[in-house]
């Protein structure tokens, strides 16, 4: 965003509470790669030019990376200023941090999705003795005590953590609400690769059926390994991980699991294979450069014929249990009146329900892509196109373009 | 746009109502909020009645167009008289009704023409729970297990999407897969 603005020659400033890039500095655990390839973090006048696109990230070279960016484009950053709060005036908003106050006519929230661990209530109930990580605290398997590790949630976090605590020689057992299973390459390509290509992650917010649900939709099962491997659930299943449903509460030490495990699984695999069929479909009519392989067909997702519906932590020797049920972001700092029933920011792609105010970086926010690092550019382009429009006061605007692969992808269902 | 004529299909179940009040009650979630109710009288040995009509909803008693009642019992060989279905098979029957008439509105909805559903329901038990023979069999079911037969205008896929969706969206699958907090009090009925 600060690059576009800077393009239009608005006035502007980057405030940051720590240095660029400090969530993948000081809240990441680490093993973690990015799940995108390094060809796919393309960001405003600015691209991967080294000698493994196809490989992912590690986290000092996703810092590297962003540290880079900051200085190609001069952003005019204020690092180690947190914003303590902001406010609406009539002349615009009013942002005070710990080193000072800043008055602006327009203001960008860009700070995240994942800034808080969202962990269940009934995280109280665990046993004494048992310890309760986010995966923000977690950095690395031997952190963690000897014995058992609950995984809480089989999104792209969890998953990951699974397989490398479960490689670690800790016993791991991982308890599954929805997700969306994906294999990390298809026909000889990444996935992410197919999903660029195949307009996928272009798809417009205005293009699904259920905004509301394609907003919350769990990450892909996906990791960037050097090795490219697969961490669905029947990966982790040869791995030795125990599988249980989704956890549904704890009592008396006892945690009890969903028992609808079963139809969780097969609503992935049907997710996975529209996606995938869908990915035939527009190879058959399309030349691919350098040629495909041949259509895959995944194994379904093996079930545990009668999964425990219980574990008692203290006999099942559970030492450690990692809460990777999913983020959500911090907003205590906000003192406009923009926030819905169920705290989440009302906006219309990225344009808040508040003069002026911009959101970024949020799933689906306008587009598939929009919480990647690839999808911050088009958002930026079409919200500071919006914002130079709004401080000029002429007509604002968007261009309401169908992405072209608009129509097959209505019935995805993720 | 799509300039094909929109596909027919009528499996009685009438999706623009359902979609209004889904739209409707996003605006007001307090009016989402139901009670739902029974009442149950003893009637002799194992054999009870359960009436059914009022409930609450939408912000307002709500009343069924008639009570309907539903006798349980036991059968001859538990030594009852078998006046009526066992608990557990209302279970099943609460249990079938609930995704059928969820794989009814979903298929609608998904312009999936239905010829005929038939779910057939067995739930495995081992009553030396209820017996209280051995106290590490649970008194419940141990697995529930649920075959739908459908004849539809849709592949085996779109069938098993259907289905997929309608046990995600339904209450009673979801009552019977998930622990949930039930409370029972008592009073004293005095005699005069």
């Amino acid at each position: 965003m600060s690059r576009c603005l800077t393009e239009r020659s608005i006035d502007h400033v980057v405030l940051e509470r720590g240095e660029v890039a400090n969530s993948w500095k000081t809240e990441r655990w680490d093993s973690l790669r990015l799940l995108t390839p390094n060809w796919q973090s393309r960001l405003p006048g600015y691209r991967y030019k080294g000698d493994d696109p196809d490989g992912y990230r590690t986290m000092p070279e996703t810092i590297a990376f962003l540290e880079r960016y900051a200085q190609v484009i001069s952003a005019p950053l204020r690092a180690n200023t947190t914003v303590t709060r902001v406010r609406r005036t009539d002349e615009g908003y009013t942002v005070t941090t710990d080193l000072g106050e800043w008055r602006s006519r327009a203001l960008v929230l860009a700070s995240g999705a994942c800034n808080i661990p969202s962990v269940p209530a009934f995280a109280q109930a665990l046993p004494h003795g048992i310890a309760a990580l986010t995966p923000m605290q977690y950095r690395n398997p031997g952190q963690l005590e000897q014995g058992g590790v609950l995984v809480v949630g089989a999104s792209a976090t969890g998953v990951q953590l699974a397989d490398e605590i479960q490689r670690s020689g800790r016993e791991v057992t991982l308890a599954v609400g929805e997700h969306i299973r994906m294999p990390r390459r298809y026909r000889g390509r990444d996935i992410l690769w197919w999903m660029d290509t195949v307009g996928v992650q272009d798809q417009g917010y205005l293009e699904v059926d259920d905004l509301n649900r394609a907003r919350n939709v769990p990450s892909l099962q996906l990791a960037g390994y050097p090795d490219s491997r697969d961490v669905d659930l029947n990966a982790l299943t040869t791995l030795g991980v125990k599988l249980v449903g989704r956890l549904a509460g704890i009592r008396d030490g006892v945690a009890q699991f969903s028992g609808a495990f079963a139809n969780l699984a097969a609503l992935s695999d049907l997710k996975m294979n529209r996606l995938l069929r869908l990915i035939d479909d527009w190879a058959a009519r399309n030349e691919v450069p350098g040629g495909v392989e041949p259509p895959q067909h995944f194994e379904r997702t093996r079930v545990p014929a009668t999964p425990p519906l219980t574990l008692d932590f203290e006999r099942a020797g559970i030492r450690t249990v990692i809460w990777a049920t999913g983020f959500r972001p911090d907003y205590s700092w906000l003192d406009v009146p923009v926030l819905d029933r169920k705290g989440r920011i009302r906006h219309d792609g990225g344009v808040v329900d508040s003069p002026g105010l911009y959101l970024m970086g949020m799933q689906f926010l306008r587009r598939r892509k929009s919480a990647l690092i690839d999808g911050a550019g088009d958002d930026a382009r079409e919200l500071s196109a919006h914002l130079a429009s709004y401080l000029d006061g002429s007509q604002v605007h968007f261009a309401r373009e169908r992405s072209a692969a608009a129509g097959a992808l209505a019935s995805l269902g993720f | 746009m799509s300039t094909e004529t929109e596909k027919q299909v009528q499996n009685g179940v009438n999706v623009d109502a359902l979609l209004g009040a889904r739209d409707a009650l996003s605006k007001a979630p307090e009016a989402a909020k139901f009670n739902w109710k029974a009442s149950c009288k003893w009637m002799n040995g194992t054999h009870s009645q359960t009436s059914i009509q009022g409930f609450y909803g939408l912000g307002s008693q709500q009343s069924h167009k008639t009570e309907f009642t539903f006798d349980t019992d036991h059968p001859e060989i538990f030594a009852s008289e078998d006046k009526g279905a066992t608990p557990v098979e209302m279970v099943l029957a609460g249990l079938a009704g609930c995704l059928t008439a969820g794989v009814a509105s979903i298929a609608q909805l998904r312009k999936i023409q239905l010829r005929s559903v038939k779910a057939t329901l067995e739930g495995a038990m081992d009553i030396q729970g209820i017996l209280g023979i051995d106290s590490d069999v649970r008194n419940g079911f141990n697995d529930i297990k649920v075959n739908f037969e459908i004849d539809a205008d849709a592949s085996k896929d779109d069938l098993e999407a259907l289905v997929a969706q309608s046990q995600k969206r339904s209450a009673v699958y979801d009552v019977i897969t998930n622990p949930t907090n039930v409370s029972v009090s008592v009073a004293k009925k005095s005699m005069n």
